[in-house]
Formats: structure tokens, C-alpha cells, sequence
């Protein structure tokens, strides 16, 4: 039994396709990643598997439940963390948890339990009776994470849970991302554009582009699969025709000024690769990594498009 | 569908902000008494109405200052909640729209009910004084007048919901000032009687559904009043009904 299950599903804006006949399914207790550019759909996709958005056509399930005949059933069962703070700041962490509770209609006890333990779990215990306001960004964001899981849902939204974060706030948020699916087996959606996120953190991962699913597995199905070691080149002139004709290489794709090649065996073949590149600059090879990915079945890297803050248009 | 729990959580949310934000407490009390003390006082001076000192007459009329201004304002005020996005965090609640409107109208009604009543302890304690003439306080006037406001406030907090919940940015706020807040007050006959208005006046202030409310407590607190107090009843109970209605309408169309 799959917790989401989406068939063809598809939402437009005045003529302007925002996803585009979208197809998936996740299992039960796994973390699935959708990674794209801005203006991907990837927020649009959260927001109509949460019920916020109606979909133009095609169907979508949560747990069981269609997200537009059955939206009260779909809400009850999902937790979600929204890319904006949606906590209020003028209460404390733990009252905000405590509304929550109420929201969901928990018995008492039961509550005050859950919030004790997701409390812990986040590291906030000891900051509980403090207003919100006087949180970093890292710990609201851990308290709103906290708060997703309390009325245990089947599934836990994340849209892009830790931008604007510090490193080392990201990797704690990444640490109880991991622990709230292996503990709980919860279902974690997550959606954002930051490739090591992705790679760290996901089961699968979808990558989303136009609207449309490029390509879906594992982060590390989808390095092999590029079959080789990342050549980057800085060329001034390049023989883009020259290197594509090389029977080695099976790739060649742009990423910010630079080219970068799938090579079968670089070390072997580097030599003439820079015979055929013409004048080098500088010369870079590495494995592949999910950058690397994104350029092979996009043709572009994506922090190319990203703009000054980092943040996405939805 | 009505989820109690779920009301009274956003009950204590607006209650427990409202009461943490201290200038929001200090002006909701100071702006019915500098009303009363510098309207009431200053116009009271020089007129009498009915044989009524002014002060005394307005009376009423301060109530429903209070209760016009704070309830709208407050429900106009969910366009900084979509801002700070809290709202949001309810919206993807179980929670039907329904309960979502209602436990707003509560959060509002507590605002607005805190202010009034502080006007009727001063009433009592000025009358008591020997400072104010003419007001009929006793446990069954104090009640009456407590479910006028109560059916008037509901109303206009839900008056407030449905602009805020069209609004997508505080930039409107001027216009809800002049074209509903002070309409809505300045006919309502809270400042001076209705009955010999210039023919052009007349029908609007029979428009007005605050107009009845303010007869209502006229009625109540003075003796004086211009409709039977069945039909101000019906007038304000229907109001409300309507803008609850309307309002829960809105709140399902709402875009976050």
C-alpha cells in the first residue's frame, strides 16, 4: 500500500502549466525527495497533495484519502512544515504545540506526552517556556518540525526545511529528519534545491523540472547511472562537436561557464580529452555527485537559476 | 462541523497575543474613555438632548464606538496573520472553516467585550459617585445591554473577517476606515438623535444596522428610543446571522 499516489496529476494557472501530469508513489516510511529549480512545481505539487491547492485534473492520494473528495480526511492525517515560519511569535514553544493538539483533538494526556517527547527530540526542553520570538531561526525551525509530528501523521511535509539556516543548524534539522522517519515511520515529502540535502537525507528523489518528472530513484542509482567520473573543463574555445564524437564520453553539458563531461574512466582518457578541448584553462575530475545529475537530464546546473536568497518562487 | 477544542484554541491564541501585546491593551481602554470624557464632556458642556445631559446621552453611543472600531479592526487584522503565517497552520488543520470563523469571532468578541465592560464599571462607579444622571443601572439593565453588545460585536467582528479575509495586503486599511468604520458609526445615531434628521440623512442611518443596536441600548440604559425593542432585537440578530454566514463563505474561497 503506497501513503501518496498521484496519477497524471496536473495544475495550470491562467494557461501557464505548473505541474504537469505528474505520476508517483511512495511507500511507507520512506523519505522522498522532489529537487528542482525555481518555478519547478515542486511547492505547487506539496500544496496540492496538502489540500491547499484543488488540481486542474488528474488524482492524488494521502494515506488513502483524495485530496479533493476527501480533504478533512487528508488534512487530519498529514503534518506539515511550511518553507515561511508559521509559528506565532508572540506565544511560547510549548503553547504553540499545546494549540496544535487542540487543533488535531487530542485527548490530554496524550498530548502532553507527545509534546514532552518531541520536545526532547528537538532539543528544545529547556527553551520550551520562552516566546517563539526570542528563537533562532534554527529552533523555530526544529519547534516547527516538533509541532508537524505531535498528532503523529502518516506523512510529513517538508518544503524546504532548512533554508535560510546555518550549517550547523541544517545538519541538526537533517539529524531529526532521519530520526523522525526511522523512529516513527513517518512518510517524509520533502521538496527543496539544495543537492546535499537531497543526497543526505532521501530514500528517492524525483527531480522535477517544467513541471515534469525528469527522473526518479535513489540519489545513489542516479550517480552510477551517469556511468562515469565528471570531467570539468574551462575551455576558450571548446570543441563541443569534437568532444561529443569522443566514444568515451557520454555526456557534455554547460554549468556556469564551464563544460562538464560524463567520462567512462577519466584518468585513462584525460589526455585526450584536453587534446581535442583545445586551450584549458583549468581542468577539474570528480565522481559524480547530484549537481552532476541535475546537469546530465536537465543540460543546465541548477545554481545557475537560483536567485541572491536562495528562496524560490511558488 | 464544529470542533469545540479547535475554537477554543484559537480563542486562547487571540486572547493570550492580545493580552501580551501591551499597546494594544493600553489603547483599547484609553480609546472609549478619551471618547467619553473629551466627546462626551466637551460637546456635553454646551448641549443637552431630550432633557438629557449630553454626556449621559452618548453613553450608548460610546459602547458601540467600542464595539464598531475594535471588532472590525481586529478581524481586518488576519491580513497581518496571513502575513506572519500562523493562519496557515490552521488552515491545514482538520479544522472545518466553520469552526476557523467562529473561534476568530470569539478571539475578536474578548477584545472588544473587555472594553465595554470596563465603560459600564465606570457607568456604575460615576453614577454611584453622583457624577452621571439618568442611567438605569441595575442586574437586568447590566445583562440586557451585555447581550446587545455581544449579538453587535459578533457582527462586526465578522465584518472585519470577511474585508480582511479579501484583502491581500494592509494597503486597504484606509478605505475600510472611511468607507465602512465611520459610516457605520457616524449614522448609527450614536452622537445625536435620529428622529428629526434632514430627509437625505434620515433613510441611511435606517441602513445602518448599528443604528439599532444603539436604539437597543437607549433603550435599555436611558428609557429613550426610537423603534421598539423587538424589531432593534430582530434587525441586529438577523446582522449577525447574515455576516456569520457570509463570513464562513469567505473563509472557504480565502486564499493563503
Amino acid at each position: 500500500m503506497y501513503v501518496i499516489e498521484t496519477e497524471d496529476l496536473t495544475k495550470r494557472y491562467n494557461g501557464l502549466v505548473a505541474v504537469d501530469g505528474l505520476s508517483l508513489k511512495v511507500g511507507e516510511g520512506e523519505i522522498f525527495g522532489l529537487l528542482g529549480p525555481n518555478g519547478a512545481g515542486k511547492t505547487t505539487t506539496l500544496l496540492m497533495l496538502t489540500t491547499l491547492v484543488q488540481p486542474t485534473s488528474g488524482t492524488a492520494r494521502v494515506s488513502g484519502f483524495d485530496v479533493v473528495r476527501e480533504p478533512d480526511r487528508v488534512r487530519g492525517s498529514i503534518g506539515i512544515v511550511f518553507q515561511e515560519f508559521s509559528t506565532d511569535e508572540m506565544l511560547t514553544g510549548y503553547e504553540n504545540l499545546k494549540l496544535h493538539g487542540w487543533l488535531y483533538d487530542m485527548p490530554k494526556q496524550l498530548r502532553e506526552e507527545r509534546i514532552k517527547e518531541a520536545l526532547s527530540l528537538v532539543e528544545l526542553t529547556g527553551r520550551k517556556d520562552d516566546l517563539v520570538k526570542k528563537y533562532s531561526g534554527g529552533m523555530r525551525r526544529r519547534l516547527e518540525i516538533a509541532r508537524g509530528v505531535i498528532h503523529h501523521p502518516k506523512v510529513l511535509f517538508l518544503d524546504e526545511p532548512t533554508i535560510g539556516l546555518d550549517p550547523q543548524s541544517r545538519d541538526r534539522v537533517w539529524k531529526f529528519i532521519k530520526d523522525l522517519a526511522v523512529k516513527e515511520g513517518i512518510t517524509v515529502i520533502i521538496t527543496t534545491h539544495y543537492m546535499e540535502e537531497a543526497d543526505r537525507l532521501c530514500d528517492r528523489l524525483a527531480i522535477i523540472d517544467h513541471g515534469k518528472i525528469v527522473v526518479l530513484d535513489s540519489p545513489e542509482k542516479l550517480k552510477r547511472d551517469l556511468g562515469g567520473d565528471i570531467v570539468r573543463l574551462k575551455a576558450e574555445r571548446p570543441d563541443v562537436g569534437a568532444l561529443k564524437a569522443l566514444g568515451f564520453v557520454r555526456n557534455v553539458g554547460e554549468c556556469g561557464g564551464e563544460l562538464c563531461l560524463t567520462v567512462e574512466d577519466a584518468n585513462e582518457h584525460l589526455q585526450e580529452i584536453l587534446d581535442v578541448a583545445g586551450k584549458v584553462n583549468s581542468v577539474e575530475v570528480h565522481s559524480p555527485t547530484l549537481d552532476d545529475v541535475f546537469i546530465h537530464h536537465t543540460g543546465r546546473a541548477i545554481r545557475d537559476e537560483l536567485n541572491e536568497e536562495g528562496s524560490w518562487q511558488k | 462541523m464544529m470542533q469545540p477544542k479547535g475554537i477554543y484554541a484559537l480563542w486562547y491564541r487571540e486572547s493570550k497575543v492580545f493580552a501580551r501585546q501591551r499597546s494594544r491593551v493600553i489603547s483599547s481602554i484609553a480609546n472609549p474613555l478619551l471618547w467619553f470624557a473629551f466627546v462626551g464632556g466637551g460637546i456635553g458642556s454646551v448641549v443637552s438632548i431630550e432633557g438629557i445631559n449630553y454626556q449621559t446621552f452618548i453613553y450608548p453611543g460610546v459602547l458601540m464606538q467600542a464595539v464598531i472600531f475594535s471588532s472590525i479592526f481586529y478581524g481586518v487584522y488576519i491580513v497581518w496573520d496571513k502575513r506572519i503565517d500562523f493562519l496557515k497552520e490552521v488552515i491545514v488543520s482538520p479544522m472545518s472553516r466553520t469552526s476557523i470563523f467562529i473561534g476568530k469571532v470569539l478571539g475578536g468578541s474578548t477584545e472588544t467585550t473587555i472594553q465595554t465592560v470596563i465603560l459600564l464599571l465606570i457607568a456604575i462607579a460615576l453614577s454611584a459617585a453622583g457624577l452621571m444622571h439618568g442611567i438605569n443601572l441595575n442586574p437586568l439593565t447590566l445583562l440586557l445591554t451585555f447581550i446587545i453588545l455581544s449579538i453587535t460585536t459578533a457582527g462586526m467582528a465578522s465584518v472585519g473577517l470577511i474585508l480582511g479575509s479579501q484583502m491581500e495586503s494592509p494597503e486597504g486599511f484606509e478605505l475600510v476606515i472611511s468607507f465602512v468604520i465611520f459610516p457605520l458609526f457616524f449614522l448609527s445615531g450614536a452622537l445625536y438623535p435620529i428622529n428629526n434628521l434632514p430627509p437625505w440623512l434620515a433613510p441611511l442611518t435606517l441602513l445602518d444596522p448599528a443604528t439599532y443596536a444603539v436604539d437597543a441600548l437607549r433603550a435599555t440604559l436611558l428609557g429613550t428610543s426610537t423603534f421598539p425593542m423587538a424589531l432593534d432585537i430582530a434587525v441586529i440578530t438577523a446582522f449577525t446571522a447574515l455576516m456569520i454566514t457570509i463570513g464562513t463563505q469567505a473563509f472557504k474561497k480565502m486564499k493563503i
